[in-house]
């Protein structure tokens, strides 16, 4: 993998509200060091709605517009005619949305966006449940998790939705998977969905939660790591929704990532087999795919 | 120059003379016609503007939204279950303060799917922080929509103009189309409260604690209650270049009334036919036309009404376990006044049912015999034979 410097720049401050270890606010952190500070962001109802800071504060050294949300694509997009229409077609707006405002409630915002092919940067922060409200199961929580909303035996039986697909199923010009462990790959991808101005472009980042999987905050960035390494969450971008280019390979068992989390815990043997299966499925069809 | 137009094309010229930047709407019937011409001058380059074709109600207004945070003058208009959809963010555009007009084609809500004549979309829109203005006419519609830009943008509030399905929406007349040049001298361009801006970063709409928000729900009404007088001033200057005027309300012969119709949207203009054959036959009525809805025009309906004995509100509206809508307002306007009339409420016309002269002069007839008004609302021209049908 490709090694880049750092940027040095920060445009999010200290005192921000996001819990110890939380994925989202290293994800964001590490965006905005690569789009900088002609920047403008949307966050609708999400984690990032509280990390941003209540009013008269502000976390971040971007202009921020909070919304509903089920309206971060819209938005995104009325601040992007109105900018162009003021001649400033060099401000990146970033929709950055959590995956209840991705893959389920802002689902029909996002689709219409990026079908217009709207130029902003659309950002899925994924922590995999809606961790703000206290950890209920969203389309993204993947199959084998319990969350307050499928405690127990009723953990959950359905599998994630591939966002990423159904986003480069619209052709849009750039679709790519990020990851916080891998700093120097996101802010690689962030800069060059940046440069792809025109048109529609959309990272889909894990963003590991302490508090909703259930581990250590110190374990966070090793076990985002982790679900990189078991092909659970591959690196990989799509150009124009046909060409993909893989990042990284994989090669360790999926329990090394599931049994580091309480969210995982009930599992047994033969369920974390099954969950390989799936999660081989997955890798084999991607493969596929790169060619 | 005087074109004749339909109701919706009232709408797009206005927009269209406004210089709106950006449009965002989603198709509904009846308001498709206003969209369909707006996205004409769009592609052609007579308005230099956006057209966003966004996927739902629910996206245009938060598209709207955006713009106008980002500091240009936004549009958009829907009717019935499009507006249903938007509900949340109506609450999300006056909590933000932001200037945005839109227009309202009043038409039912299903079940069953009906695209005709109703008011309760927007009535039911009422505790949302948007002005309210119901037109009468193309013309009205016209004017009314050019004054809400700048009625919107200087108090800082959300506009609604709001028409008729059908008997105002797909009804052409003549209409005064002003020119560009007397339209820039009463418009002119925005110059925006709040602007998202790199070089000047904020965060706007975001997380509030109990400290601050029931002081920004108080501003909401600081600015509420400035509206009547500065929509006044605007209709003062607007007569000054146009030479016409229409009033929050309009009081048709109400001095010497005995009793008062009191409606609004096309409906008023058979009230003045109707209240014209009675003043011939010696009767003493009159009319209230209501327009301004919100804010709520209380002191104008005390004055104009107060002296009545009887008032015959018709609303093409209800809201369940209660009344008609109008008439309930009315009702909370005079209630605290010494003198003050019997208000009788009528409902007639829902989904799209005619409401005709005869409508009107039985509504008369009914409240002028009538001693005192019934607490619940008379409902007009019921098929009493279909509404027993169905209880068997």
């Amino acid at each position: 993998m490709e090694q880049l410097e750092i940027p040095s720049d920060d445009y999010i401050n200290p005192g921000h509200l996001g819990c110890p270890g939380c994925g989202a606010s290293i994800a964001m952190k590490l965006a905005l060091k690569a789009l900088g500070e002609k920047t403008i962001v949307v966050i609708p109802a999400s984690c990032w709605g509280v990390l941003a800071a209540p009013y008269p504060q502000s976390s971040l050294d971007v202009p921020i517009l909070h919304t509903a949300f089920a309206a971060a694509g819209a938005a995104a997009s009325g601040i992007r005619a109105a900018l162009d229409l003021r001649g400033d077609t060099e401000t990146t707006v970033l929709s950055w949305a959590g995956d209840g405002g991705t893959f389920d409630i802002g689902f029909q915002s996002l689709s219409g966006a990026v079908e217009r092919n709207e130029d902003c940067l659309f950002v899925c922060y994924d922590n995999e449940a809606y961790m703000n409200t206290g950890v209920q199961r969203s389309s993204a929580t993947p199959f084998g998790t319990q969350t307050t909303t499928t405690p127990g035996q009723d953990w959950k039986k359905t599998r994630k939705k591939n966002i990423v697909e159904a986003l480069a199923a619209h052709r849009i010009p750039y679709a790519a998977t990020a990851n916080v462990a891998f700093p120097e790959d996101m802010i690689r991808k962030f800069q060059k969905a940046k440069g792809l101005k025109g048109g529609s472009r959309f990272i889909h980042v894990l963003a590991s939660c302490p508090t909703g999987w259930r581990v250590p905050s110190e374990m966070s960035v090793k076990v985002s790591r982790l679900a990189v390494q078991t092909n659970v969450f591959p690196l990989y971008e799509v150009q124009d929704g046909t060409t993909y280019i893989l990042n990284y390979k994989g090669n360790r068992g999926v329990k090394d990532y599931l049994q580091l989390q309480g969210r995982f815990k009930h599992l047994t043997d033969e369920q974390i087999d099954q969950i390989q299966i799936q999660v081989d499925e997955d890798w084999d069809l991607l493969l596929k795919k790169v060619g | 120059m005087k074109k004749v137009l339909e109701g919706s094309h009232a709408v797009s010229e206005a927009v269209r003379l406004a210089r709106v930047q950006v449009i965002s709407a989603y198709p509904i019937t009846p308001q498709t016609h206003i969209v369909e011409a707006i996205s004409e001058y769009c592609a052609n380059g007579t308005l230099n503007a956006r057209f966003l074709c966004v996927e739902s109600e629910h996206s245009a207004m938060a598209a709207v939204i955006g713009a106008a945070s980002s500091g240009v003058r936004v549009f958009t208009a829907t009717s019935s279950h499009g507006l249903a959809y938007m509900h949340e963010l109506l609450h999300w555009t006056s909590g933000a303060r932001l200037p945005i007009v839109m227009a309202d084609v009043n038409r039912a809500l299903g079940p069953g799917w009906n695209i005709w004549l109703d008011q309760t979309d927007s009535l039911s829109q009422r505790d949302t922080g948007w002005i309210q203005l119901y037109c009468e006419d193309g013309q009205e519609v016209l004017d009314t929509t050019l004054q809400a830009f700048r009625l919107a943008e200087s108090v800082n509030l959300p506009v609604m103009v709001v028409l008729d399905a059908f008997f105002l929406s797909h009804t052409y007349e003549p209409v005064e189309v002003p020119d560009q040049e007397q339209v820039d001298q009463f418009l002119p361009p925005l110059s925006p409260r709040i602007q998202l801006d790199t070089a000047n970063p904020f965060a706007i709409y975001q997380m509030v604690a109990p400290s601050a928000y029931m002081e920004m729900r108080y501003n909401i009404q600081v600015a509420m209650e400035q509206v009547t007088s500065r929509f006044s001033e605007i209709e003062d200057e607007f007569e000054a270049i146009f030479g016409r005027k229409h009033g929050p309300l309009e009081a048709v012969q109400c001095e010497d009334a005995e009793i008062i119709l009191a409606t609004a949207g096309t409906t008023a203009s058979t009230c003045r036919h109707v209240i014209a054959d009675l003043r011939d036959k010696g009767e003493k009525v009159g009319l209230l036309k209501l327009k301004m809805f919100r804010p709520y025009p209380t002191d104008q309906i005390r004055r104009h009404l107060g002296h009545a004995q009887k008032v015959a509100v018709i609303d093409r509206n209800f809201s369940f376990g209660a009344s008609g809508i109008f008439a309930q307002e009315i009702k909370s306007a005079l209630c605290n006044t010494d003198v003050r009339p019997a208000v009788f409420g009528y409902v007639a016309g829902l989904g799209g049912r005619d409401v005709t002269p005869q409508t009107l002069e039985e509504i008369y007839r009914q409240t002028k015999t009538s001693k005192i008004p019934k607490d619940e609302s008379v409902w007009i021209e019921l098929n009493q034979e279909l509404v027993e049908s169905w209880s068997n």
